[in-house]
Order: C-alpha cells, then sequence, then structure tokens
C-alpha cells in the first residue's frame, strides 16, 4: 500500500515537471532526458500507432535489461574470480570468501562506472543534439565493456575506447539499433591494437595491487599470461592442457578452465556462468538459439580439424576441441556478442551461416596466428562487417527460387 | 587581364583549399594520406612534392593540349608526371635522403595519384598555361592542407612528438600515460579524415549530400 503511494508520488511530481520540459518550456532542450527518466521509471504510456506489428508492453528497455540480468552470472562470478586470481599471485593459502568478494567489487566497480559514464554521457548529448529520446542500448554494453577487458587496463584507457567506440561506431551511424559492429567489441578492439602492451601479456590480467588495504601486493617477479597466451608461446611439442600453469604455478584441470578459476578478462573466464546467461538469453527470445548452436558446430569442427593436423608451429592445435570451447573469449563472444540482434544476420537461413563462420573463424584465427590469441573478438567484427551480405545473398537466393517455382508453374 | 578573369582565377586558386577539395570533397588521393601521414615531416615533404608536379605537369599538358590527340591523351599525361616525378624524386635523394628513405616508393607512386590524372583531365586539357599553373599549385595546397592536418594528430597522439621534437613530457609517461598505437596504422588516417570531412560538412550546407 505505501509502495503503491509512492509510486503515485513519483507520478505526480513527473507530472508537475512536464510543463518545463514541453516545447517552449524553460528546459526544453533538456526534454530527452525527461522522457528517458520517465521511461525508465514507468513503462511508456504510447504504443506505435500505426504498421501490423503486436503491440504489447515489451519494449527495448525490457529487452535490454533482460541481457543485463543474463550477465549478471558472469559479473559476479568475475568479481570472485578477480580477487581469487589476486589472493592466488600473492603466494596465500588461505581463501577468506568475504573479503576476496569485497576486493574484487573494489577493482571491478570503477570499471563499471567509467564504462556507464563516459558511454551515457557521449548518449545524452548526442540525444540532445538530434532532439531525440535517449536510447537505451548502452545499458548493456556499458556492462559488456569491462567484463571483456584485463582487469589491468588503465581507467584512462577504458575511458578513451569507450568514448571513441560510442561516437564512431554507434553516433555517427544514428546511434542505438544502427551500428554494423558491436560497440562493446570495438571498445576492446581499439584497446588491442591502440595499446598492445596493456591488453596482452602476463601481467594485465591480474591485480596486482591491494585496494583499500585489501589484498596484498604481488611479488615483481610474478608474471601469468592467461592459458591461451600460455599455449600459444608454448615450445613443447604434442603438448595440450597440461602444459599450462596458473597463476600460482600449480596445474589447470577441464574443470577449472569450465569453472573459470583462471586469469583473463575478468567477465569470460567461466563457461558454466556464461552457460546460465545463455539458458536466460533463450528462455526469454533474446537470442537465437541458431547463431548459438552453429557457432559451437563451427568451433568444435574447426578444432577438431586443427587437432587432426596439429603441427609443432601452431601449439594451440594440440588442444583437444572440447577444451577449445571453454578457453578463452569463445564462449562469450558467441554467448552475448554473436547474438547481438542488431548485428547479426537477420535471414533465419543467414543465422545459421553468420553462426558457423563466427565460430569456425574464432579458432581458427585462435590456432593459426600466435600473435592473436583472442580470434573471438576479431571473428565477430569481421562477420558483423559480411552480414548484411550474407543476408542479401539469402534473400536473393529466395527470389531466384520462386522465380524459378513460377516459370514451372506457368509451363 | 580583365576583372572577370582573376576573379576566375583566384576562384581557380582558393576552392581547392577548402570549398573543392580534392581529399575530402573530391574523395582522390586517399592512399597516399594513409601512407605517408604517420610523422609530421613526411606529409609536407610528400605535400611539396606533389604540388610542384602537379604545377608544373599542368603547364606543360596546357601548352601542348592543342596539339596531344585525343586517343593517345592518357599516355602523353603519364610520360610528362612520370618525368617530372623522377625529377622530384633524384632532388630528394640528392638533397633529403632522411625523408625519401621514409616516403620510399611513395614519391614514385606520385605518378598513379588520382589527383594528377584528374588535374590533367579536368583542367589542364581545356585551359591557357597560366590558370592551369594556379589549378595545379592550388590543389596540390589542399592536397597538402589535408595531409599536414592528418599527419599533425597522428605523430602527436601516435609518437608524442611533433617534426620529431617531443612534445608530451616525460612526466606525462610516468603517470601512466601511453602513446596510441592505433594512430600509426592506416585505419586511424581514414578515421581521421573522416573526422576533417564531418567538420567541414557541418559547417559548409551546401557540401552535404542529401
Amino acid at each position: 500500500m505505501e509502495k503503491a503511494n509512492e509510486m503515485k508520488a513519483l507520478r505526480k511530481m513527473l507530472d508537475k515537471a512536464r510543463p518545463h520540459f514541453e516545447e517552449g518550456g524553460r528546459l526544453s532542450s533538456l526534454k530527452s532526458v525527461y522522457d528517458g527518466m520517465e521511461t525508465f521509471l514507468f513503462t511508456p504510456n504510447t504504443t506505435s500507432a500505426s504498421g501490423s506489428q503486436i503491440h504489447d508492453s515489451m519494449d527495448s528497455k525490457r529487452a535490454m535489461i533482460t541481457v543485463v540480468v543474463a550477465l549478471l552470472p558472469c559479473l559476479l562470478f568475475g568479481i570472485y574470480n578477480t580477487g581469487y586470481q589476486h589472493w592466488l599471485a600473492c603466494g596465500s593459502n588461505t581463501f577468506p570468501f568475504w573479503e576476496i568478494v569485497l576486493y574484487g567489487f573494489l577493482a571491478v566497480l570503477p570499471r563499471i562506472v567509467v564504462a556507464y559514464v563516459v558511454g551515457l554521457g557521449i548518449e545524452f548529448i548526442a540525444a540532445q543534439l538530434r532532439h531525440e529520446e535517449i536510447q537505451e542500448g548502452f545499458l548493456v554494453t556499458g556492462l559488456l565493456i569491462p567484463l571483456i577487458c584485463p582487469i589491468e587496463t588503465p581507467l584512462w584507457m577504458l575511458a578513451v575506447a569507450t568514448a571513441f567506440s560510442v561516437i564512431f561506431v554507434k553516433e555517427v551511424f544514428g546511434g542505438t539499433g544502427y551500428n554494423v559492429f558491436n560497440v562493446a567489441l570495438v571498445t576492446r578492439a581499439f584497446l588491442f591494437f591502440a595499446y598492445p602492451a596493456h591488453m596482452s601479456g602476463d601481467r594485465v590480467f591480474v591485480s596486482t595491487q591491494p585496494i583499500c588495504g585489501i589484498g596484498g601486493t604481488v611479488p615483481d617477479t610474478f608474471t601469468t599470461a592467461t592459458p591461451l597466451g600460455q599455449l600459444a608461446t608454448s615450445t613443447v611439442e604434442g603438448g595440450g592442457l597440461d602444459q599450462i600453469t596458473n597463476v600460482a604455478g600449480g596445474t589447470v584441470s577441464t574443470w577449472d578452465i569450465f569453472l573459470g578459476l583462471i586469469p583473463g578478462s575478468f567477465g569470460e573466464t567461466s563457461t558454466l556462468c556464461i552457460c546460465i546467461g545463455a539458458v536466460i538469453l533463450l528462455a526469454t527470445g533474446m537470442a537465437s538459439w541458431k547463431i548459438m548452436l552453429s557457432a559451437v558446430a563451427g568451433g568444435l569442427g574447426m578444432a577438431a580439424l586443427a587437432h587432426v593436423c596439429a603441427t609443432p608451429l601452431y601449439p594451440i592445435s594440440y588442444i583437444n576441441p572440447f577444451d577449445q570451447l571453454f578457453l578463452g573469449g569463445f564462449a562469450f563472444a558467441i554467448v552475448y556478442m554473436a547474438t547481438d540482434p542488431v548485428t547479426a544476420s537477420r535471414t533465419e537461413a543467414g543465422k545459421w551461416i553468420y553462426g558457423f563462420l563466427v565460430g569456425a573463424i574464432a579458432i581458427l584465427i585462435r590456432t593459426y596466428n600466435n600473435g592473436y590469441p583472442e580470434g573471438a573478438m576479431l571473428a565477430v567484427l569481421l562477420m558483423n562487417a559480411l552480414a548484411p551480405l550474407i543476408d542479401y545473398c539469402v534473400v536473393q537466393s529466395n527470389v531466384a527460387r520462386r522465380k524459378k517455382r513460377l516459370k514451372a508453374v506457368a509451363n | 587581364m580583365t576583372m572577370a578573369e582573376k576573379m576566375k582565377n583566384s576562384m581557380v586558386f582558393f576552392n581547392p583549399f577548402a570549398k573543392d577539395n580534392p581529399v575530402v570533397v573530391q574523395i582522390l588521393g586517399i592512399c597516399s594520406v594513409l601512407a605517408v601521414t604517420t610523422k609530421l615531416e613526411p606529409a609536407v615533404v610528400m605535400g611539396l612534392s606533389v604540388i610542384v608536379v602537379l604545377a608544373f605537369s599542368n603547364v606543360i599538358i596546357s601548352l601542348l593540349r592543342n596539339t596531344i590527340p585525343t586517343n593517345i591523351r592518357i599516355i602523353v599525361q603519364l610520360v610528362v608526371v612520370a618525368g617530372l616525378v623522377v625529377v622530384v624524386n633524384e632532388m630528394l635523394k640528392a638533397f633529403a635522403y632522411d625523408v625519401s628513405k621514409q616516403l620510399s616508393v611513395f614519391i614514385g607512386l606520385i605518378i598513379t595519384n588520382c589527383i594528377l590524372m584528374g588535374r590533367l583531365e579536368a583542367f589542364a586539357m581545356s585551359n591557357r598555361p597560366w590558370p592551369a599553373f594556379l589549378d595545379g599549385i592550388g590543389n596540390g595546397i589542399g592536397y597538402s592542407i589535408i595531409l599536414i592536418i592528418v599527419g599533425f594528430f597522428r605523430e602527436l597522439l601516435g609518437n608524442g612528438t611533433l617534426w620529431g621534437a617531443r612534445i608530451v613530457p616525460e612526466s606525462w609517461y610516468e603517470a601512466g600515460y601511453v602513446n596510441n598505437g592505433m594512430m600509426i596504422l592506416p585505419p586511424m588516417a581514414l578515421i581521421l579524415v573522416a573526422c576533417i570531412i564531418w567538420v567541414q560538412r557541418s559547417y559548409n550546407k551546401e557540401l552535404q549530400e542529401p
């Protein structure tokens, strides 16, 4: 009951403020901010007036929130893993749960704040300039960006990269829903090519400094690359997972890489949490199961092929094909990035082709180019560029088939 | 020279600076903009070379315009440009060896620069030598302006230097500043050119495509 009253008060307040934001009001230039707040607090009371689509209360805000919920398992596990890797690197034998979580939280929080402040700031400005409503697309992007970057990436780099990709990948193409490439992945690609020393190597994936007095200082001699990074530079012939060491120098099992207790960009290490996210996305119909399934098939096929013709030139080719699916950003990229409805193929047949190629190219780049052990990012970006072409070919072949059928009937 | 001719000549000279810029309006010569602008110095030298070659080839072709048979005109133009490029290339090797090393094949490739053929075909073939000379200089300067702007930002952000002199202070690097490696890569030159086009078209509404 009390809640209902509160809601009414809020509604009243918004209604009272409305005239100021209308045409001619003194705050009319901030109308999109008002609209943004109103639709954020209440369901929009307008539905589209024409066209034959089904109108229900599903709008892009709810869609975005669903994806954010699907990302939560990865985020929470990433927070724990950040602390866990730090404790491991410090050489500790005890792992106090709450301290680890608090440390991880303090390490992760600034990244999320920076990504949201920079990205939403630009979105607000762009919306004011265009006299449009503020779009919700950045709710997901802003969370994805910190999840796919190494924990030690300096915050200013994160801010520069976020600004770059929001402006040049999203706003110049017309804002949410018009981008050709996945915004979060372009942020990572920008960081990867602009600041390579801070995006790969052996000291960026584990947080090394104490935060607010929690945690210890990692010794200077400490170096640990991600499992993929280690494999790419390994020289042992015929070796697979057994030659990888974890942060403390111990062995790593398939179970560890499935659970995600390995160093890496902190959101994408845990295949288990990604699977939970995938189930949420599929159950709510947010993501296409065709893309996910065909990407797994493509990745597995390519990995198996690489495994069969494994050579010491490309050490990653020795890994068991199933382990390939758990390593690196592969699972994260195909669940959260490849299925992005804006940048993926739209036709049903196109989705199969698109997904398959994302999976296959990701493993291809990872295995056969030791300079880029993270192939999933490049694979999704490449296929983003090709998605419209795939759709075009699918549509054209449909047209051709129907013409042929028409001819057959006419004869 | 009449007043109208003077007006026309000044338009021929000044229009390519902004309103009819060969790079950002006609979108010609993009490849060399990507290739030679990682540093300011080679960008300036490249700009000067193009000004010289463009101006003199325009004059020569304009002088010959009535004697060149139409069906072999492209070959004649290429021979003239190639001759001038060889002269410029030898001059650079003699007097600015380091820069000529940095520019490597790109001086030679001025022959294939679309701006050259474009100006010869569109202007020198149908105008008198003096306007053709002005047109060559004007377009060369228009091309150089873009080269210098792009080179300025790429060297400053990619290397922290300008004309080889350190601009970003050491203390910044100690505080955690890192040069942007992407600026050295060709894609960023393309994005910078796009930014120039963006800024120019927001000020010049008549240049905006519908």
